[in-house]
């Protein structure tokens, strides 16, 4: 299959320089971007061996002796090309803080107490419908230092690749009504609203499973359209 | 037809789980060395530095660089010549250290079809990422030592006066060759990147 990648879907994406945002200030391009056409260096993109992702490594409660402290979550979702087709075979990277808003990183030095049973990052491959699964805790919120009082919602860190290296993507999934969204820079820097909503996962009652974990729904959309119109 | 997802920072905090190494109890699924066994071609090594508007080095920055091999096919479904007869894949990751330093091990990609099938001059594509970047940014490593930069479509969209800040200068240490790509957000040399 072949694919072309709109430049009008771009449109969805924030803009580089996002001043509320203060770290773009000083780390966006000031200078306008070369507008190119697409090669094969920009249609290709990797491929990974059978070993990329283990079994087990989509399920962040269980790489410690103990289980980590929180809610028990499900996320899950299917990954999609612009015409609505599935992204098969395509590798899914996260990373988050624990359940107090606490990341495992170094840097990450504000007091709420680490969990010896969790380190926040996992992988998953889609299978041949785009479907990827994984369990983990729900994050906590946490402050950072934009701005004075300021927390980031709760998000899942996400990192996908696609059918090529411009449909490559990190993005940030948040959790419905979470009260932060209005005062976050972060998720305020994607222009409309509609497209800021689509990184919000959704509630997934018929995903919960009883007394043990709720779910929640995260369907990713990359670049990309096939050459040829789907039938429907 | 779907919209795409937005993209968001890769934050500060990314190291753990896209670049561990050995500081974290996690698997690298990616590393900066590209070279297998059997990857025929020049082993080279591309090594720079990542820096802010204030000239200050960015030490929590995200490389990926995606190319070629040495006989210009990647590694890729969307490639449909003929795959190459190595495990040569071609994608790299890397975090900065402290000083926004990076380095990739790999081989010298060989040329590439480009428009109207005219063959571009070498060249790795690189992505940028770090806190304080909402979405990537691309740009092209080329090589100082090809002739062929002159004649390549891209280069040739950049202004004259730009085209420097993608092509990476030649040193030879131990006998290998060494290319110097430093990659500058803002200022004067600021490196030039792509709309894709």
């Amino acid at each position: 299959m072949t694919f072309y990648f709109p430049a009008e879907s771009l449109g969805a994406f924030p803009p580089r320089l996002y001043p509320d945002y203060k770290s773009t200030v000083k780390r966006s391009p000031t200078k306008p971007l070369i507008i190119i056409p697409h090669t094969l260096s920009e249609l290709t993109g990797p491929v990974y061996g059978q070993d990329a992702v283990q079994p087990g490594d989509e399920d962040l409660t269980r790489q410690h002796a103990g289980e980590p402290l929180g809610e028990r979550i499900i996320v899950h979702g299917h990954v999609l090309d612009e015409d609505g087709r599935p992204v098969p075979d395509t590798l899914v990277e996260i990373w988050q803080a624990n359940a107090c808003g606490r990341y495992i990183h170094v840097v990450d030095q504000h007091p709420a107490p680490l969990d010896p049973n969790f380190t926040g990052a996992g992988r998953a491959k889609t299978d041949a419908n785009g479907y990827y699964k994984f369990v983990t805790v729900k994050p906590g919120p946490y402050p950072w230092g934009n701005h004075y009082n300021a927390w980031r919602p709760s998000h899942i860190h996400f990192s996908l690749f696609g059918h090529s290296f411009i449909s490559r993507l990190v993005t940030q999934m948040y959790f419905p009504g979470d009260p932060l969204f209005p005062f976050d820079p972060i998720f305020n820097s994607v222009p409309d609203e509609r497209a800021r909503n689509r990184m919000i996962s959704a509630f997934d009652l018929d995903a919960t499973i009883p007394e043990w974990a709720l779910a929640f729904r995260f369907d990713i959309v990359l670049r990309g359209r096939n050459q040829t119109p789907m039938e429907r | 037809m779907a919209e795409i997802t937005p993209s968001q920072t890769v934050g500060p905090y990314f190291a753990y789980g896209l670049t561990p190494r050995k500081n974290y109890d996690w698997k690298d699924t990616f590393g900066s060395d590209l070279v297998t066994a059997d990857a025929s071609g020049e082993r080279i090594r591309i090594e720079g530095q990542v820096f802010d508007g204030d000239g200050a080095p960015i030490n929590d920055c995200m490389l990926e660089i995606w190319q070629a091999d040495a006989q210009g096919r990647y590694a890729s479904p969307a490639d449909s010549r003929a795959r190459p007869n190595t495990a040569f894949q071609g994608f790299g990751r890397t975090p900065t250290d402290r000083d926004g330093r990076y380095v990739f091990d790999t081989i010298k990609p060989g040329r590439v079809p480009g428009l109207n099938d005219k063959m571009q001059a070498p060249h790795i594509v690189m992505a940028v990422f770090a806190r304080g970047m909402l979405r990537q940014s691309y740009t092209r490593i080329y090589f100082a030592d090809e002739a062929a930069n002159s004649e390549d479509a891209i280069l040739a969209l950049v202004p004259a006066e730009r085209r420097e800040t993608l092509i990476a200068p030649k040193s030879l240490r131990e006998g290998r060759a060494v290319y110097t790509f430093d990659v500058r957000m803002q200022g004067e040399a600021e490196t030039v990147f792509f709309e894709i």
